[in-house]
């Protein structure tokens, strides 16, 4: 085995045992599913596929899943980027207390948050009641499931960019600074390319993550057909009329759309680095 | 010279009070809600929707499953990451990648290729359920979702921390004549394990919270495969706002207990990293004083 895996020695014992154990756990947990789903998508044939897919509420539904995920994502990279940076420059009380409810969103059940959410922006909930006398409608309507989506994404965006802004040298704005740059074209040029590659992560992350969500959003939007739908609601309501097969089609759409998507954007980040680090 | 490299003192406030603000209405307003609507009508509504029997089962359940899948999951985490940490061997990025995997999943997507792996219809489904084991729709379904949504966790919390640490105070150990178990349990556990421990807790959290995966292979049957997330889901959408919202704060609390052990880990780890600088300095000054 350690000739297949060009196993470097080391003075250290009990390799074959830890990765055996890691092996076999990850095949039977993770790669074995994964060969289910395979499986059936290659006795699915191309007619069923397209017959599940091409139906326009399930379309609707995966349009509907990516654009408020991107939106979402957005939101989070400005606001993200702002709570870094508040939380590393500038001193506030409290601080270690807002640093640790930024966590919240990975820590709090996403049926709770969902729950939790919709009766904040109901029209008669605390923020939704300031909201509906000016026309805005947030829960039941697709604005609620960005609201949801960008409060479990905000974490990713936050904790990406935190350590890049803590580790950048005060040095190269001290420097800019006596050259004459004013603040704004300090951060311009000096600061917000720093922290791009990690911005994009950030967000990379937190777009994926709002793909796939489903707890914290079945409750807020409503799920009215070709409106309000997510894709994995579809995915879901398939199952419960025992359709596996329409399921994973629309599984493997939403799969194969957001690989293409992690593959644009690592492709982006590989050319931004490379940039940033040729300079 | 100090505000040389930062703005003036009306951007730094305005800043800083967009910021709480925004956090304020998106993580702390939800927070407070779940408790209020929890507790606005009283404690007596309160207890009650606790201890009826199935909000009692659906506790059972969540318990029972957490206490399979964490541990499984923590031998699996520590195998991992000594694997990946401490050898060097071709195809460890995609070992690596391959872990992340359920993390880049979606949970109803998890959730369906377990029925795609284990449903009746299926031949390992039907195989099982013809020798008297029920997987979907029972649970150890819901058991094995759990396991998949929170499997990366463990893993993930102790590789970066074992690279960063280094091998030479086990590789010191061995050399020393020590066995592999008790290099393992006295100087890599000791090492690791505020990791572990965070790691374990976000595992936890991950188990008895988990919403979607659980949903699809649950079958949503009252006392009997609900767990807390699924039974706020059913009481919820019944209306009774205050059960719903009575389960959800145990979540919550759960939730706020993660966030606080996740801190104090932090200020461990932070102060052991700064011990050990310490150390190393102390140790190179004795090492030059020595010398003639």
């Amino acid at each position: 085995m350690s000739n297949i895996l060009n196993l470097r020695h080391s003075v250290l014992p009990g390799f074959r045992l830890s990765f055996g154990i890691t092996l076999f756990w990850l095949a039977l947990i993770v790669l074995l599913p994964f060969a289910a789903l395979v499986y059936s998508t290659v006795g699915m044939g191309w007619d069923g596929f397209a017959a599940a897919v091409g139906s326009p509420r399930v379309m609707a539904s995966i349009r509907l899943s990516f654009a408020t995920a991107g939106l979402s994502a957005l939101i989070n990279l400005v606001f993200g980027f702002l709570v870094a940076w508040v939380l590393v420059r500038y001193p506030f009380p409290g601080k270690r207390l807002v640093d640790a409810l930024v966590d919240l969103p990975f820590a709090l059940p996403t049926a709770v948050a969902g729950i939790a959410l919709t009766t904040l922006y109901a029209p008669n909930g605390w923020i939704g009641q300031f909201l509906s006398p000016l026309g805005i409608k947030v829960a039941f309507t697709p604005l609620g499931i960005i609201v949801a989506l960008t409060f479990i994404g905000l974490p990713f965006v936050v904790r990406t960019v935190q350590p890049v802004l803590e580790d950048l040298e005060k040095e190269l704005e001290e420097a800019a600074t006596c050259l004459g740059a004013s603040r704004w074209d300090i951060f311009r040029r000096v600061i917000f390319p720093a922290t791009l590659p990690s911005l994009i992560t950030g967000g990379t992350m937190a777009f994926a993550r709002a793909t796939g969500e489903y707890g914290s959003v079945i409750f807020i939007a409503g799920n009215i057909p070709m409106v309000s739908e997510i894709a994995p609601l579809i995915i879901v309501s398939k199952l419960d009329q025992f359709d596996q097969q329409g399921a994973t089609a629309v599984a493997l759409v939403m799969l194969g759309i957001s690989f293409v998507f992690l593959l644009v954007i690592n492709l982006i980040q590989w050319w931004a680095a490379r940039r940033h680090g040729a300079r | 010279m100090a505000n040389l490299t930062t703005e003036s003192r009306p951007v730094r406030y305005a800043l800083t009070g967009v910021a709480l603000v925004f956090l304020f209405l998106f993580l702390l307003l939800p927070l407070i809600g779940v408790f209020w609507e929890a507790l606005h009508k009283g404690w007596q509504l309160y207890l009650t929707a606790l201890v009826e029997p199935e909000a009692l089962s659906a506790i059972k359940l969540t318990l029972i499953s957490a206490a399979i899948a964490v541990p499984l999951n923590l031998v699996f985490g520590v195998a991992a990451a000594w694997a990946i940490a401490r050898f060097d061997f071709r195809g460890k990025s995609l070992l690596t990648t391959l872990i992340d995997l359920p993390f880049a999943v979606s949970p109803v997507v998890a959730g369906l290729m377990f029925i795609l792996l284990f449903g009746a219809n299926t031949v390992v489904g039907g195989w099982l359920q013809d020798h008297g084991l029920q997987v979907i729709f029972a649970v150890p379904g819901i058991v094995l979702a759990t396991v998949f949504v929170t499997f990366p966790f463990v893993a993930r919390e102790l590789i970066p921390l074992m690279q960063s640490q280094g091998a030479d105070e086990e590789q010191a150990a061995i050399v020393l004549g020590a066995s592999g178990w008790q290099t393992f349990r006295k100087v890599t556990l000791p090492n690791i394990k505020w990791g572990l421990l965070y790691g374990v807790i976000l595992t936890n959290a991950r188990a008895m919270g988990e919403f979607g995966a659980v949903s699809v292979v649950s079958g949503h049957i009252r006392g009997e495969t609900n767990t807390i997330p699924l039974h706020v889901e059913i009481l919820y959408n019944e209306y009774n706002f205050v059960g719903a919202f009575a389960c959800a704060s145990l979540l919550a609390l759960l939730a706020l207990v993660t966030l606080l052990v996740k801190s104090l880990v932090e200020w461990r780890l932070h102060r052991q990293q700064q011990a050990s600088t310490l150390r190393t300095a102390e140790a190179r000054l004795q090492a030059q004083a020595a010398q003639p």
